[in-house]
């Protein structure tokens, strides 16, 4: 068994939204070992994107703890932290969230820029990783310029082209034909098979039960593990 | 990180070009007004310096206002230049003749003095020679013609050994000065005629020196000259001081200088509080810009940037900004002087003060940091998830 990476313990999250509280997080307890593959899945506005904000550092919980790498979240720094999101995790956002004023070439070269890499290593991984996503012909092209399943083919390049150790999708395939859909979640595999962590989440039962295991969340509440 | 925040800056300056524009607009025209005001008055006051060295800066002009009954004589004069300190002592005393050559006839100024008065002013000649010592020792009736006179009374024939009657008396015309542009020429008249003193003593009866310049025994010693030119006249008028006036040329200069100082130190002031207001354009656009930036700032933390590498980024552009604005404006600035000094007619060229240039760079520099920091650290402080999901 290897050992657990990510560890949440009664994580809460809680809006206030016009005197109304949201708890978008209900005490939520996870447990993710390295090299593990856990798909989560759960109706609209259970509070996944919200738990992978958290476990993506991009988000801190109200109460409970997140334990990352045996470290308690709190006790790294901003910059280190800075450090981890550029370097260990790549972030698929629900939304995309492209730089519009830049190319897709562009857009995946900003995590690596951050790394400080040079420029024929960035030329070389931002290649590589639009090769992946069957993009590398559109490279020239902004966002805007892109149809959605490309948009999203250019999020999933940007987060793969660091290598990082712990992927996060949200909703990948979202807006992706079965097919395409299919290669993207078979280079997953690809990436789960050569020791990446990686957390899915998804819509599509099909999918969801490809991981080796399957997690449930409902109205904040982490319900059910279910092991393939 | 420099290099690519350079980069970033250019993207983001020429998405909006306009804007762009604009926010430097207000630097261009404040570095515009400090370094074209302060060049216009330090061109101006060089020239001014210029013209008044033109009077002779390392001098003293002494002038006899009572003689209490004994003319000042020039024995008395060659006494006072024995004193070690003291250089070279020359009168000048002068008077209105009639001058007559042909049928040329015409009034003009007659001076009389050493030939030290024409070695103090560095005089050149265009023809011929100035005053010699045995023109004053053997009170020679030669006369020295300024170039307006010898043009006035000889036209373009040479003058010297041809003989101008002044006051019905036949001088021998010995030499021509080179055209004066001195500041002098500008406030005298232009026909003058110079002879020895002893010689304009004698045909014109006036008594004594009222008027000498002197000079120091070397450029340094000028205090010393004008204390020991001072005590021989305290000596000489009775020890009344108001007898006589002493005037030090240098201190003209030293005041043009202060006047043109304090005009510099102003309208640079005020170009400087130009200059600021610009900045605080700078600041207000980009704090604009970071609120309409927020959601690519979400983005940048979100894939790793650091707080760091955002106010970086936010600093560097606001530099940018603020360093074009400067380019463009010093360019402008050039120019405004070139087409200033074209206006003037060559009367003043009007020259971009390097100094000043380099004020104005470190201005722009200082402007762009510290109007450009708090926008920035606003920028990297925002939270990832809050400016990720900004909708602009
Ligand atoms: N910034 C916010 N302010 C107020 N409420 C919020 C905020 N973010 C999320 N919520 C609420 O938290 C709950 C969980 O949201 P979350 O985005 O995690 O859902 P989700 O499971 O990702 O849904 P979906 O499948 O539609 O993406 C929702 O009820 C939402 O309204
Ligand atoms: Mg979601």
């Amino acid at each position: 068994m290897n050992k657990a990476m990510i560890e949440l313990h009664d994580v809460s999250k809680i809006y206030q939204v016009g005197g109304q509280e949201v708890r978008a997080l209900d005490r939520a307890c996870l447990s993710v070992r390295e090299g593990e593959f856990v798909s989560i899945v759960g109706p609209s506005g259970s509070g996944k994107t919200t738990m992978m904000n958290i476990i993506g550092c991009l988000d801190v919980a109200d109460s409970g703890d997140y334990i990352l790498d045996g470290l308690s979240i709190d006790r790294y720094s901003d910059r280190e932290l800075a450090r981890i999101r550029n370097h260990k995790i790549g972030f698929v956002f629900q939304g995309f969230n492209l730089l519009s004023r830049l190319t897709a070439e562009a857009n995946v070269e900003l995590p690596l820029i951050y790394q400080r890499l040079g420029m024929s290593e960035r030329r070389k991984l931002v290649a590589e990783a639009l090769h992946r996503v069957d993009l590398y012909d559109r490279r020239k092209h902004k966002p805007q310029e892109l149809s959605g399943g490309q948009q999203q083919r250019v999020a999933i390049a940007r987060a793969l082209v660091t290598k990082p150790s712990l992927l996060l999708a949200d909703e990948p395939t979202g807006n992706l034909d079965s097919k395409t859909g299919a290669e993207i979640i078979e280079l997953f595999h690809e990436l789960h098979r050569s020791g990446n962590t990686i957390l899915l989440i998804t819509h599509n039962p099909d999918i969801a039960k490809t991981a080796n295991r399957m997690v449930q969340i409902f109205d904040g509440k982490v319900y059910e593990e279910v092991v393939s | 990180m420099i290099i690519q925040s350079l980069r970033m800056a250019f993207e983001s300056i020429t998405a909006n070009k306009i804007r762009s524009f604009l926010t430097m607009l207000g630097i261009i025209i404040g570095v515009i007004a400090l370094v074209v005001l302060v060049s216009l008055v330090s061109s101006a006051s060089d020239s001014v310096t210029a013209q008044v060295s033109t009077l002779g800066t390392d001098l003293l002009t002494a002038m006899v206002l009572d003689d209490k009954g004994y003319p000042l004589r020039l024995s008395e004069l060659d006494q006072l230049a024995t004193n070690p300190t003291i250089g070279q002592v020359a009168p000048l005393t002068q008077t209105v003749v009639t001058a007559k050559h042909g049928y040329t006839e015409e009034a003009a100024t007659l001076y009389g003095t050493l030939p030290a008065y024409g070695e103090i002013y560095h005089w050149q000649m265009q023809r011929g020679r100035f005053l010699k010592t045995t023109d004053i020792d053997n009170s020679s009736y030669v006369a020295v013609l300024s170039l307006e006179a010898a043009e006035k009374f000889f036209g373009q024939s040479d003058p010297v050994n041809e003989t101008i009657f002044l006051n019905g008396r036949g001088f021998k015309v010995v030499g021509v000065l080179e055209e004066d542009t001195s500041l002098m020429s500008v406030m005298t008249t232009s026909v003058k005629i110079y002879t020895p003193y002893t010689v304009l003593v004698r045909t014109s009866g006036m008594r004594g020196i009222s008027n000498f310049i002197v000079t120091p025994a070397n450029p340094k010693s000028m205090d010393e000259a004008e204390e020991a030119l001072n005590a021989f006249l305290m000596r000489r008028f009775k020890e009344d001081e108001n007898a006589f006036f002493v005037f030090n040329q240098s201190n003209l200069m030293s005041v043009v200088g202060t006047v043109t100082d304090m005009m510099s130190y102003l309208l640079g002031g005020i170009a400087a509080i130009s200059l600021l207001v610009g900045g605080i354009g700078i600041m207000n656009i980009m704090l604009v810009s970071v609120t309409e930036r927020t959601k690519e700032i979400g983005i940048r933390k979100a894939i790793g940037a650091s707080k760091g590498s955002i106010l970086l980024q936010f600093l560097i552009e606001a530099l940018v900004v603020s360093l074009m604005g400067c380019t463009i404006g010093i360019a402008l600035s050039f120019g405004l002087l070139q087409a200033a000094t074209l206006v003037a007619g060559g009367l003043i060229s009007f020259y971009l003060s390097f100094r000043i240039v380099l004020i104005a760079i470190g201005f722009a520099v200082a402007i762009g940091v510290l109007f450009g920091i708090y926008p920035a650290y606003k920028a990297a402080d925002k939270h990832p998830i809050e400016a990720l999901r900004y909708e602009g």
